[in-house]
């Protein structure tokens, strides 16, 4: 804001960024008004793939909904799948079994992980490096794979049921998902190495985009964008749900407030993650997964249901308005990004171009999930 | 625990307080109940079975209070929403608080206004991130929220007239 009071001319000109910006990693258009380099207002322009997958819920049955909500985030659908099998199961209160929670928890982190893979990629693509999308890429693919064999499909997945899950994982998953953390456990470290002290890569991130802790409240920022500015929040934490409070793993916190310190939340989520997934893994016990007694079709007392997951990008929360029937009275979706990119406008004024789109890149944004 | 310390004016926004326990009551007599809308009120609810922890109905002036209180408790403004209940030709506008600073606490504060003329405050001023909530619920529903800086088109189409979550609205 100094720079800006200091420049005498007080020109400002429009520049329009998007709907079709590689840096924007989708259909988001941004309004900015320029003063030189230097952003006077940036307001992002929604809705270009909107849906209305809200009024979906109203018209779909409970189970015809289910495909739904792997086409929100695709990057992190498993957590999306969890949100909305764990709402229902709230609102009708069926008992899920115990093997079915440990599987829901061993794909919702791989799909984490593969998350974040592909954001770091994307991520250092969009500030000039080239070579960790490579990196990343190689190991993404074979969560893919992993993922594959048991859900049957590689991005948007409906795996979960009411009750349980659609398929038991088998040895090969097992064994294959053992061996790729294995693999994957000394590539962090390298990238380390390969980035994030790289000189140029800490003049774009380090005291880049500052993020307060109040104005992640004020806007309800959530995730890696809230744990980046210095506060312990995470719902597998503090509203646990599945079985989280069975395993030990440890919440990343940087206190910089800036993009750097966002970037290293998810760098070190990996970590967790991995450890999570080991850990499910030995505990996993033998039985059923999907519960027996769960009904086939669906009516929900009448009332008001809320069930929060901590997706790859922040709280993913559902609400819904049951009347006793078939099908949602009301369906709310609560996607993290769209909170998470509300507080762009009033964090980029004042903020150099470039900067800004580091700053949007480490916001980890998907554009389906917010348009919804 | 946070019931009591996290909205201490309670008498403010609270009108009266029923602390009726949910499944207590008899099914015939809560069918019966639920025919017409709440009263205006403070619920203490089931976590286990709801997913929040205190349900509050107020009138439509009393929002930007209650968005105060509980700004000045230290919670999050999670998102806001709508419910047409076509049946009692009323809205019902939804705002989902939380407590991030700690052990999770949720409330809900709900408010209706008349079908004919959807007027609410906006709570805007208070929390930043009700700009976007609002202006959704405005673009779906209809529903005005008085002062706010930017009611215009935002997930649909600029040209559109038609209000899609509304309940006679047909698909």
């Amino acid at each position: 804001m100094t720079l800006l009071a200091q420049s005498q001319l007080q020109e400002t000109f429009e520049l329009n960024i998007g709907p079709q910006h590689p840096a924007t990693h989708g259909v988001l258009r941004v309004k900015v008004i320029m003063d030189g380099e230097y952003i006077v207002k940036a307001e992002p322009v929604l809705g270009y793939i909107h849906r209305m997958h809200e009024k979906m819920g109203e018209n779909r049955t409970w189970n015809q909904f289910w495909p739904n909500l792997g086409r929100l985030d695709y990057l992190s659908a498993i957590a999306y799948n969890h949100g909305y099998a764990g709402l229902l199961e709230r609102a009708m209160g069926i008992e899920v079994p115990e093997r079915a929670e440990y599987i829901r928890v061993i794909t919702v982190e791989l799909n984490r992980l593969q998350s974040h893979l592909l954001w770091f990629g994307a991520f250092i693509l969009d500030l000039g490096g080239f070579t960790p999308l490579m990196y990343a890429f190689d190991e993404r693919e074979q969560i893919l794979d992993l993922l594959e064999s048991v859900t049957g499909s590689r991005l948007t997945y409906c795996y979960f049921r009411f009750g349980g899950v659609y398929n038991d994982v088998d040895d090969d998953f097992i064994t294959g998902t053992r061996a790729f953390i294995k693999r994957l456990r000394p590539q962090i470290p390298m990238y380390h190495d390969l980035v994030t002290k790289n000189v140029i890569l800490m003049e774009r991130l380090v005291d880049i985009g500052h993020i307060s802790a109040d104005m992640c409240r004020k806007y309800g920022a959530t995730g890696p964008v809230l744990r980046g500015s210095g506060v312990n929040f995470d719902i597998r934490k503090n509203e646990p749900y599945s079985v989280y409070p069975e395993l030990d793993f440890d919440v990343p916190v940087y206190h910089e407030c800036d993009s750097m310190a966002r970037y290293m939340v998810r760098m070190d989520e990996m970590e967790q993650s991995m450890r999570i997934i080991e850990q499910a893994l030995d505990k996993m016990p033998d039985g059923p997964v999907k519960a027996e007694k769960a009904p086939k079709i669906l009516k929900p007392p009448k009332g008001d249901y809320h069930f929060a997951v901590e997706a790859a990008r922040g709280t993913f929360s559902m609400r819904t308005v049951s009347d006793a029937t078939n099908t949602s009275y009301r369906m709310r979706l609560r996607s993290p990004t769209y909170s998470n990119l509300s507080l762009f406008e009033e964090a980029s004024r004042g903020m150099l171009l470039s900067d800004a789109l580091a700053f949007m890149g480490s916001l980890d944004l998907v554009i389906p999930e917010m348009d919804r | 625990m946070l019931a009591s310390e996290g909205l201490p004016p309670q008498k403010e926004v609270v009108e009266e307080v029923q602390a009726a326990e949910e499944g207590e009551v008899d099914p015939k007599a809560k069918k019966k109940e639920e025919e017409k809308p709440r009263e205006n009120g403070l619920l203490e609810t089931d976590y286990a079975k709801r997913g929040f922890h205190l349900d509050v109905q107020v009138n439509p002036d009393q929002v930007v209070r209650s968005a105060e209180i509980l700004d000045s408790e230290g919670m999050t403004m999670e998102m806001v929403t709508g419910v047409d209940w076509l049946k009692d030709g009323q809205f019902e506008i939804v705002y989902d608080y939380s407590f991030t600073g700690g052990e999770l606490f949720r409330v809900v504060v709900r408010c209706r206004v008349d079908r004919e003329k959807p007027d609410v405050p906006t709570i805007s001023e208070v929390f930043g991130g009700a700009n976007w909530h609002e202006r959704e619920t405005w673009e779906l529903f209809g529903i005005n929220f008085v002062g706010h800086p930017q009611l215009e088109r935002f997930l649909l189409p600029d040209d559109c007239d038609y209000y899609p979550l509304r309940k006679d609205f047909k698909l």
